[in-house]
């Protein structure tokens, strides 16, 4: 696989003290669709625009597209598009207009195909004479990615482009996505649902301007070597309790059922069952299910902070 | 480059076109300056109201009397009967003179005894006080003159004045207090449509985030901020003529000197307030901040230091350097060389320098800071 950006030792430490991304190193491939997973403030924001040129590092370089970060700014603005966090387009223009604007400034001379193509592709066809003011939030978010591709850019980096937009314009998007991925293009994605993670080809899990763990998504599920055990039980909350309060299990509840992290099936469900039945507390249903990238992303912040506790 | 500039400038106008409502302001405003400081502050002093207390009413207290009603300066407004009505007259401002002709006017007239008359006048406005005593002198000095020359007449000897004086007030002979104004108005109202216009309009793209899409894409600092004056280069055009044409059919404005300086010399000034609002636009981030900082630093210095309504000459030494900040001043000056004396550019090249450099110091200025902005964040 060809590397297509090789960061070095990025780090930014922004006026005031705070850092925002701190000392990381990684490629991302050719053709690939690359996430960046984390909570909010965890560096992914910061990542992606030293990556756009956008802020300048206080230290370290990256190489995208065989161009120096430092170096050849105006090469690399020339072949990468960025969608922010926050929606930026003209909402006193049309989507017509919106996407002309970009290609105008791209220099994109016969930008009037393009824009049919990527009007189709979007489904906002119908709504080319509208105001982009006037769109929903999901129609907001597939013009700005319109507005991003009219350039025909290697890299789009898209930064958050499904918060605040409803389930169904979600899996839309990500539906236009997977269909982009098909060009010759490569996506980078950051986004504080573990739950779109499964969608990306690898992914970096970030956390306090670090990263966690960079893998495929079904690799970084496999490296938590422990067991999910899945309980249905008839009362979760005072079932959490005691579990808590008796055990170290990683718990999470979801409405009618727990999933504790376990080191085995055959070891630690008699405990599970010993406790709870002690507390008066019937287990109506069990079993084993894989883990999710959630329960890896919480195991690995969870041993993070028992490390830091024993410094 | 140029399809960059070129993009922007579009898009600019459309955006401006757009905006109905900024785009009614941007052209009321003028017209609204104009009507309010041509008619409300207007320093002439014409149609004076007077108020009559004739105590003899004979022929000869008439015909003083037409003196006043025959002239634009005067409008006699109601006779009284009584000191005690004048008094009122005056307090609840119906007139603001009353002229008082005594009992034994015609008597003491004929018999060459010095007849006398009597103004009251309303003083609370100094100002207009001392005009009306000015033209009620010099009213009943004429009225004097004319019938003392018909008496020696009837007596066979002719008179002639030893003296005459006959001043004329050059390139404004009726001194008129519009035609003074005007100039004055077209820098306020240009200055202050160009800082605002051009300073919210680039922070609109910060606070709104498209800038970061501009900054993402290749186009330069220099060619944003180009692109960004174009079109309010335009707009700024348009506002100038509209002025003159308002000036020229409600007060009478006529443009003495060439077109050619004038319009020279508009555009160096436009540029320097768009320079100013790039500027401003700089320092603030959100266009409320933009708002205030460009209306503080455009009215105010132009309406007070740049000689419009105040003389810089009886100024302290000390605002008098300071009122050399504002190109206004300057600006004024070729507007009253050019539209009011008519006078070719040996008169006001010097100007076009300063508002050159002022608008070369201001666009570097915010070049720099942008430049430097994008390199440290």
């Amino acid at each position: 696989m060809q590397e297509i950006i090789k960061i070095s030792n990025l780090k930014k430490i922004y006026e005031g003290g705070v850092i925002g991304i701190d000392d990381i190193s990684f490629s991302i491939y050719k053709n690939e669709m690359f996430g960046f997973v984390g909570p909010d403030g965890a560096g992914k924001t910061t990542t992606i625009r030293l990556l756009c040129g956008l802020i300048n590092p206080t230290d370290g370089n990256a190489d995208i597209m065989g161009y120096d970060l430092r170096k050849d700014k105006m090469k690399i603005k020339d072949n990468i598009g960025y969608l922010s966090q926050k929606f930026s387009l003209y909402t006193d223009l049309s989507v017509d207009e919106n996407i002309e604007f970009f290609a105008d400034i791209h220099g994109v001379k016969d930008y009037k195909e393009r824009r049919n193509e990527l009007l189709q592709f979007t489904r906002l066809t119908d709504f080319r004479k509208f105001y982009a003011g006037k769109l929903s939030g999901g129609m907001k978010q597939k013009l700005a990615l319109a507005c991003t591709l009219i350039h025909k850019p290697k890299i789009i980096f898209l930064d958050e482009p499904t918060t605040g937009v409803d389930p169904v314009s979600r899996r839309d998007f990500w539906k236009i996505l997977s269909d982009l991925i098909k060009e010759e293009i490569t996506i980078i994605i950051s986004t504080p649902y573990l739950d779109e993670a499964e969608r990306f080809n690898r992914l970096a899990l970030f956390n306090n301007a670090k990263i966690l763990k960079l893998d495929t998504p079904a690799k970084i599920r496999e490296s938590l070597h422990k067991t999910v055990i899945e309980i249905v039980c008839n009362n979760i909350r005072s079932a959490d309790k005691a579990l808590k309060e008796n055990t170290n299990y990683e718990i999470q509840t979801f409405g009618d059922r727990l999933n504790i992290v376990a080191d085995s099936f055959e070891k630690d469900f008699p405990v599970i069952e010993n406790i709870l039945s002690k507390n008066g507390i019937e287990i109506q249903d069990k079993r084993i299910i894989p883990a999710s990238l959630e329960n890896v992303f919480i195991h690995l912040l969870k041993t993070k902070k028992t490390e830091l506790q024993q410094l | 480059m140029l399809t960059r500039i070129y993009a922007i400038v579009k898009k600019e106008f459309r955006q401006i076109l757009r905006d109905n409502r900024s785009l009614i302001l941007i052209f009321f405003y003028p017209v609204f300056m104009l009507i309010l400081f041509g008619y409300a502050l207007n320093y002439d002093v014409t149609h004076i109201k007077i108020g009559i207390y004739d105590l003899e009413k004979s022929e000869l207290s008439r015909e003083f009397i037409k003196t006043f009603n025959s002239s634009e300066y005067f409008d006699i407004v109601k006779y009284v009967t009584s000191p005690e009505e004048a008094d009122r007259s005056l307090n609840d401002k119906t007139v603001q003179c009353v002229v008082t002709i005594p009992v034994d006017f015609s008597k003491k007239f004929y018999s060459k005894e010095n007849a006398s008359v009597q103004f009251l006048i309303d003083g609370v406005n100094g100002n207009t006080a001392t005009i009306i005593m000015n033209y009620v002198n010099s009213a009943t000095l004429g009225f004097s003159e004319k019938v003392s020359a018909d008496i020696l007449a009837k007596e066979g000897i002719r008179i002639t004045r030893p003296l005459n004086i006959a001043g004329i007030f050059w390139y404004n002979p009726d001194l008129k207090t519009t035609e003074f104004l005007i100039p004055g108005l077209i820098a306020t109202i240009l200055m202050v449509i160009c800082v605002t216009l051009t300073a919210i309009s680039i922070v609109r793209e910060k606070e709104q985030g498209t800038i970061e899409q501009i900054n993402v894409s290749p186009v330069s600092p220099f060619e944003l901020i180009l692109g960004k004056i174009i079109p309010y280069i335009f707009l700024a055009i348009l506002i100038s003529i509209l002025v003159l044409i308002l000036g020229h059919f409600l007060f009478g404005l006529e443009i003495k000197g060439r077109i050619i300086y004038l319009a020279a010399g508009t555009i160096l000034y436009i540029i320097a307030g768009l320079s100013l609002g790039i500027f401003v636009s700089t320092i603030a981030d959100s266009m409320q901040v933009a708002f205030q900082l460009s209306t503080l630093i455009s009215q105010l210095p132009t309406n007070i230091l740049s000689g419009f309504t105040f003389p810089i000459e009886s100024m302290p030494p000390f605002i008098q350097i300071i009122t050399n900040l504002t190109p206004a001043k300057f600006f004024i000056i070729i507007l009253r060389s050019v539209v009011i004396k008519g006078t070719g550019i040996e008169a006001f090249w010097q100007q076009y320098i300063y508002i050159t450099i002022f608008a070369l110091f201001f666009l570097t200025i915010s070049m720099i800071k942008t430049a430097r902005q994008r390199r440290t964040v």
